[in-house]
């Protein structure tokens, strides 16, 4: 990085350092945040849209959808989410795997499930055996943000069904006394005022939805934590810039990191709140409208 | 082999009785239905042990974060945040490395004696997990006890003063039962969800002495070794689901006990609230 850092053995500590931060390796450390960040930007709304979808789909008046959109919400209840994880992401790989199967070897004879393999034909694997890395890693990184869509999206829908519950059935009465449908009920005045019934819960799913990123690590991601932990590991002298264990100072700092990113969160979400009840019939925003007055 | 063979062999081959190895060959559902079991006895254990003493601590916290004098109030208050707002996954790294790294830095410091059969201990799942889950319990169930605190009645507190309580006396009589009867629901969520989380002690930091791990990790070799998570992963999904009917039996038992005072329908009920990872 900088035209200093040609031979750093004999730097003192604080060039060391500045050299040592900025090497090839930590500049793929700092990448990693963005693919958190990424996998932050991309869940988030995918899980909200699984839940609105579960939610609604458990409000249904046909029963079959009404039992799968219960199913869906019960799901997360009572097993533990990291569970989830490690079996979706098995699960949707095989699944995948099977259906391009299916399709592109219709005359392969032998059975899938042999003992202890999964075996498909070669064209059928995702992705391909022949791809370059880069594929691999999208395609691990693609099924991480699925799984934790589809988990998350059971505990948005979870939220989403508490809050369409939550709002007032008067105005639900005053819609049908005006003569709307269901439907124009549903999309005029149900959703529109959920949300600020929706937002403590939302607000606590987003605080733990940052702090489920470091499991992208079991998910086979390189992520911020893979690469605290392979950075961190002693390094000899064979390396440029030997050091002993310090992964605790890795880790130290993703902490921190955590710590501010979950602060700000909680800031920009309280005014989001403060934002969201602005004329609202609840006691936020009775306090607005008479701090007004 | 048969299944009882299995079990005998590895009923409790998680604490190190029984079979060394793990089974070859053939893998059946006994097997795997036997070992998930054993490993769930890790589980229970952290879960049981962190929960006992987090107890404590939670409420010498929320006591703390309510206090009036700053130089209380300001830990409490630092604790429970640094806890709540950091993944458990981190500060299961962070402790484990910290652990392994201890005994380094007092040799160097002090004279070189060894003290690693002091700081060995600290380094395993069996204690240093614990001590990480109990840490982070106490800051989850010192928020929830700290806002019970906040919400005991006026009128119970004006009581207990004409009544000439004060002090240790007056929480121990007034403020402490109404503090957990009201925390009582919100609490048993967290017993809940602090036996999830122990899943994560085995994939972050504290490896797995000679293989002996708990449910997840079992299931997770197991799926590794068949391709096959269908099978392992609903097991442990059906332990932990045993699992949480037990606490909130438990729990719904100490919550009858504590409203037994009052009437029927100012009773609080257990809701179970899915909302939690940490």
């Amino acid at each position: 990085m900088f035209e200093f850092c040609a031979d750093p053995s004999t730097l003192d500590t604080a060039p060391w350092f500045a050299c040592y931060l900025t090497n090839g390796v930590h500049l793929l450390f700092y990448q990693s945040f963005l693919t958190v960040l990424i996998l932050l930007a991309v869940t988030a709304p995918l899980a909200l849209a699984f839940g609105f979808i579960g939610a609604s789909a458990s409000r249904s008046h046909i029963l079959p959808l009404a039992w799968v959109g219960k199913l869906y919400t019960a799901m997360v209840r009572g097993v533990p989410d990291i569970v989830f994880f490690l079996f979706f992401v098995i699960a949707i790989d095989q699944a995948l795997e099977w259906i391009n199967h299916q399709i592109r070897c219709p005359e392969w004879d032998e059975p899938i499930r042999q003992g202890a393999n999964f075996l498909v034909c070669q064209a059928a694997k995702i992705p391909l055996s022949s791809a370059p890395q880069w594929v691999h890693e999208t395609y691990n990184f693609l099924i991480a943000v699925f799984t934790f869509a589809i988990v998350f999206g059971a505990f948005a829908a979870n939220v989403l069904f508490g809050a369409m519950r939550a709002v007032p059935r008067a105005q639900m009465e005053t819609a049908e006394a005006y003569g709307m449908t269901r439907r124009q009920s549903f999309w005029r005045i149900l959703v529109p005022q959920m949300w600020i019934y929706a937002l403590p819960g939302l607000s606590n799913l987003w605080m733990i939805l940052i702090k489920a990123t470091p499991l992208l690590f079991l998910l086979g991601v390189e992520d911020i934590v893979y690469w605290a932990r392979e950075l961190g590991g002693s390094r000899t002298s064979q390396y440029s810039y030997p050091h002993p264990d310090w992964r605790m100072w890795y880790f130290l700092a993703l902490l921190a990191v955590y710590l501010g990113f979950t602060r700000v969160s909680e800031i920009a979400l309280a005014r989001l709140t403060r934002r969201l009840s602005h004329g609202q019939a609840t006691a936020g925003g009775e306090a607005q409208r008479k701090a007004t007055v | 082999m048969s299944c009882w063979d299995t079990v005998q062999a590895y009923a409790l081959r998680s604490l190190g009785i029984g079979e060394r190895l793990l089974p070859r060959g053939e893998i059946g559902l006994c097997e795997q239905i036997t070992l998930i079991g054993s490993g769930m006895i890790w589980n229970v254990y952290f879960g049981a042990l962190a929960l006992f003493f987090g107890f404590f601590f939670a409420v010498a916290l929320a006591v703390g974060k309510s206090a009036r004098a700053r130089i209380i109030r300001k830990p409490a208050e630092w604790f429970i945040f640094v806890f709540r707002s950091s993944p458990l996954f981190i500060q299961f790294f962070l402790a484990y490395f910290a652990l392994v790294r201890l005994p380094d830095e007092i040799v160097i410091g002090a004279s070189s004696t060894d003290i690693s059969w002091l700081t060995d201990p600290f380094a395993r799942a069996w204690l240093g997990a614990v001590i990480v889950l109990f840490l982070n319990t106490s800051a989850y169930s010192g928020e929830i006890f700290y806002g019970a605190l906040q919400s005991v009645p006026k009128g119970d507190l004006e009581a207990a003063d004409a009544y000439g309580m004060s002090g240790f006396k007056r929480f121990r009589r007034v403020v402490y039962p109404t503090m957990l009867r009201l925390a009582w629901p919100a609490y048993t969520n967290e017993a809940i969800f602090l036996f999830h989380a122990t899943t994560l002690v085995y994939f972050s930091g504290f490896p797995a002495f000679r293989q002996q791990g708990d449910a997840l990790y079992y299931a997770s070799y197991f799926a590794d070794r068949t391709f096959n998570p269908f099978v392992p992963y609903p097991i442990v999904a059906g332990y932990f689901i045993v699992l949480t009917l037990l606490v909130i039996l438990a729990f719904g038992g100490v919550n009858r006990h504590l409203g037994r005072h009052l009437p029927a329908e100012r009773r609080a009920r257990l809701r179970y609230r899915p909302n939690l990872i940490r």
